[in-house]
Order: structure tokens, then C-alpha cells, then sequence
């Protein structure tokens, strides 16, 4: 039976990152994981509710958290699972903190109903490779990334605090390497694939962001990637939004496409570029995947 | 003599404040270095993160919360992962904000007004309305210029939706707003 998720598809889904929740859902029914998005789920956040205070923070998570355990009264679900790294680490920060009794009740007094928070929270990308596996990857790839030369960007927090998050490595994840290899393209050396993109500092500081932005791009350029990969909607907009701006801050020249895994995941599987929006992406990928077209059409 | 030079100034109930609050071991620091070395925004700090954590050891407030490099933290988690005694530094930081906010000592103003718009968002609509989002905290700080150089690609891409989501269940997220500043 393929297992069902409750899925929380994170604010950015509908709007910054609509590409991201779009394609990610179009991967999961390939792979036979089925998603019931968690009704009425409201915002968890993100960073200004952690910075600005804890049990507000849990509070708003609390609510999805609570929604889900609902759901798992009408069928079972496997777990809950959310493409956003931010969502993710608030979701299972939350769990965590819940565990203590005290402030349980304090945050089940603030969101006035209870939480049992006991089902499983995982990143769509930990699901795809862990339970489905990378012979399944393989075989999804009817039309593998054959040249592409990439560099995976993890960001920090989709394997950071490793005690909350339990997942792969912290300082030297491979799951979206793997995956990649899986589909087929060609995954390069990066020393920076969990460094800081400089987050939701870019609205605020800029001059933090295009620094450490343009240090990521710096280090993809000179590894040789045709494009980076990301799997997080606040670092691939800094990335692909703000590349321009990057450029102009640092004197550089970069053209690079950030492209989210799971749009390439539908590449990879023979979705077109218009199911997997590819125009959605600010530095266009068109004429990078044009070549990968025609290199492909000289190997057949 | 300045409250920075003067080395009598320990505040034993803001060291207990911050152990209590962030359910940290303080004195588990022993300044080793290694969050400061992995921490990327460094390069932007007025005290690097080792120091921070000295200054709450040694009971300095004021410094400790009228520091640039509280708010400049970006939440990455690094510090946290590579402490060798396991400090969840990173939630030190957090602490650090909220009482930052408390005591009106906010050194980074922008920084807080964008989170104040963000929460604000969220308050109305129980979604980011990330165009309202931005309304709000241009108005906040007369920051007319932040990234309006982004706008007509952003338009252009569809990214930037003109109807915020505001969730049928919105009572519950006011409710839940309303109940925390009762708290608090």
C-alpha cells in the first residue's frame, strides 16, 4: 500500500516558491507517496516567531500539529511531511519541546485545543530517499539528467541541529548528492553545500546576504556547475531572485539557474519544462537545457 | 567609569534568566571558539559569538543585549551543531532577542520591525501575504527602497500573488495571539 502524509506545504508554496510545492507534489505521485495537505493549516512562523518568542512559536505550529493528529484519527497516516526546510525545523523543534509536560500545557492553553504532536515529521526529500530508495529514483528516470553538471545545496537547516532533525549528516549530507546521481546527472565536489545563504536577512541587511549568497554562487561557478540545486524556497529565491542583485554588490558576473531537486526530478521523468516551471525560475534555465536537449539527441 | 570597563557589573538574575529560558548550562562554555568559527555572519558582528555567550556568563546585560550581533544571528544552527558540550547556542540567541525586545534595547531596528511585520501578517491573514508583508514594513521603517528592484521580476514571474490567503479558521489564529500576549 503506498503510504499517505499529512502535508504541510509551507506559505512560500503559494507564492515565492509555487514551482517548489508544484513540482514536489507532481514527484510524489510518481513515486507513489500520497499527500493530504493538512486543512486550513496556517503559517508556523518561520524565524521571527522563534526569535521573538518560543511558546508563540510552538503555539502556531501547535495548531497544524493538532489539525494532523485529527487527521490521523479518520486514516492512518505515515507521518507529516513539508518540502520547507524552515517549516520542517519549527515543526520538529516544536515536537521536541512538547515533550516537556509543562510546556504542553502551556501551549495547548494557547492554542485551546490539545496536541499529541505523535506522529512522525520528515522533509519530503528524507521520504524520497530513504523510504523509496534510489533503485526507484533510477527507474522514475525515463529521461535522465544525462551532462548536467550540478553542485547540491542543502542550506542550513534541513539536517541542522542534528538532534532535532535527524537526518543525515550535518555538516556533510549526501541525500540530495545521491538522489541527483540517481537521476542521472553529474554531481560535483562543494564544500558549501550547508553554508549560510545569509536567510531572511536579505530584506533587512542586504549587504549580509549578497556576501554570503555570492560566496555559494562563487564556489558553484568555480567548481565548473552548469546550476546549483536547492532544497529550500528562502535560499533558492536568494540565489535565482537576488542573483542580480549579488552581481551588482560583488562586481561578479553570474548566470547560474538554481533549480529546485524536485523540478528536476520531473525533468528527469519526462515531465516538459512547462509542468515543471521552469519559467518560474528568475535566471532562465532555457538555454542550459536546450544544450542538455541536444547533447541527448546526439547520444541517441 | 563605563558600564564596558568596569568589571563589577555581574547580573547574577539575567545569567538565570537566560539559563532558565533557554534551558542552557552557561558555564558548560568553556570558549573553545568553535561557534564563532562556523558562524557566517561573523564578518558583520560587533562581538562574535563566543563573546556573546562570555558576556551572559559574566552577568553583562546591557552589552549582551544591546549587541548588533543578536539580531544579525541568522538562525542557521551552525554554533548549535559544532559546540562540543552540546549548548544549543543557537536558541541562546533566540533568548537573547526576546529579552533584547523586552528591555527596549533593540540595536538592529529593521531586523525586529521586519519580524513585527512578518508576525503581523500572520496575525491577519493566518498566512504570509508576502506583498502585504512587504507594505507593512516599508511603512515601519520608511524603507521605500527595499528591493523594489525586485518587484517586476517578482510580478512578472507570478511570484507575488495580490489576494492574501486568509484562512477560514483565522478566530482560532487571533485567539491565539490574543491568549500568548496575555501570557506575556
Amino acid at each position: 500500500m503506498s503510504p499517505c502524509y499529512a502535508y504541510y506545504p509551507g506559505c512560500s508554496g503559494l507564492g515565492t516558491s509555487l514551482e517548489y510545492d508544484t513540482s514536489t507534489r507532481a514527484m510524489c505521485e510518481r513515486l507513489g507517496i500520497e499527500l493530504v495537505e493538512i486543512p486550513d493549516w496556517n503559517c508556523c512562523g518561520s524565524t521571527p516567531a522563534h526569535a521573538v518568542d518560543h511558546l508563540l512559536s510552538a503555539s502556531l505550529v501547535g495548531r497544524n500539529l493538532a489539525i494532523a493528529d485529527n487527521m490521523a484519527e479518520e486514516r492512518e497516516l505515515a507521518g507529516i511531511i513539508t518540502p520547507c526546510p524552515s517549516c520542517l525545523k519549527n515543526l520538529k523543534t516544536t515536537q521536541h519541546r512538547l515533550s516537556n509536560p509543562e510546556f504542553r500545557s502551556e501551549v495547548e492553553r494557547v492554542v485551546g485545543r490539545t496536541v499529541r504532536a505523535d506522529l512522525p515529521i520528515k522533509s519530503v526529500l528524507q521520504v524520497v530517499v530513504e523510504d523509496m530508495g534510489m533503485d526507484v529514483l533510477a527507474n522514475l528516470a525515463s529521461a535522465p539528467l544525462k551532462g548536467l553538471r550540478v553542485v547540491p545545496y542543502y542550506g542550513c537547516i534541513m539536517v541542522r541541529p542534528p538532534q532535532i532533525m535527524q537526518f543525515d549528516d550535518p555538516d556533510n549530507p549526501m541525500a540530495l548528492d545521491n538522489l541527483l546521481t540517481a537521476l542521472g546527472a553529474e554531481v560535483l565536489p562543494f564544500a558549501l553545500k550547508t553554508d549560510c545563504c545569509g536567510a531572511s536577512l536579505a530584506t533587512t541587511r542586504q549587504d549580509v546576504v549578497t556576501r554570503l549568497s555570492g560566496r555559494i554562487l562563487d564556489a558553484a561557478a568555480a567548481a565548473g556547475a552548469d546550476a546549483v540545486v536547492a532544497a529550500c524556497p528562502m535560499c533558492q529565491m536568494n540565489l535565482d531572485m537576488r542573483q542580480a542583485q549579488i552581481n551588482r554588490a560583488n562586481h561578479s558576473s553570474h548566470n547560474i539557474p538554481v533549480f529546485y531537486y524536485s523540478q528536476l526530478a520531473g525533468l528527469a521523468a519526462g515531465q516538459g519544462e512547462v509542468s515543471t516551471m521552469m519559467d518560474k525560475l528568475c535566471v532562465s534555465p532555457r538555454a542550459l537545457l536546450a544544450s542538455l536537449a541536444a547533447r541527448a539527441g546526439e547520444g541517441a | 567609569m563605563s558600564s564596558s570597563t568596569n568589571l563589577n557589573v555581574y547580573d547574577a538574575d539575567f545569567v538565570d534568566e537566560v539559563q532558565r529560558e533557554s534551558e542552557q548550562n552557561l558555564a558548560l562554555c568553556y570558549q573553545c571558539g568553535n561557534c564563532t568559527a562556523g558562524c557566517p555572519v561573523s564578518f558583520a558582528y560587533d562581538y562574535p559569538v563566543n563573546q556573546i555567550m562570555r558576556l551572559v556568563q559574566a552577568g553583562r546585560k546591557k552589552e549582551a543585549l544591546s549587541s548588533h550581533a543578536i539580531w544579525l544571528c541568522a538562525s542557521c544552527e551552525t554554533c548549535t551543531t559544532r559546540c562540543p558540550n552540546d549548548i544549543d547556542v543557537a536558541r541562546v540567541m533566540d533568548v537573547l532577542r526576546h529579552m533584547a525586545r523586552r528591555e527596549n534595547l533593540v540595536c538592529e531596528p529593521a531586523v525586529s520591525a521586519f519580524w513585527d511585520a512578518f508576525l503581523g501578517s500572520v496575525e491577519k491573514h493566518g498566512r504570509i501575504f508576502e506583498l502585504g508583508l512587504m507594505a507593512s514594513y516599508v511603512s515601519k521603517t520608511g524603507r521605500v527602497l527595499t528591493d523594489v528592484d525586485l518587484a517586476p521580476m517578482a510580478l512578472r514571474k507570478g511570484k507575488l500573488g495580490f489576494k492574501a490567503h486568509t484562512l477560514k479558521g483565522i478566530s482560532e489564529i487571533r485567539g491565539i495571539f490574543d491568549r500568548y500576549r496575555e501570557h506575556n
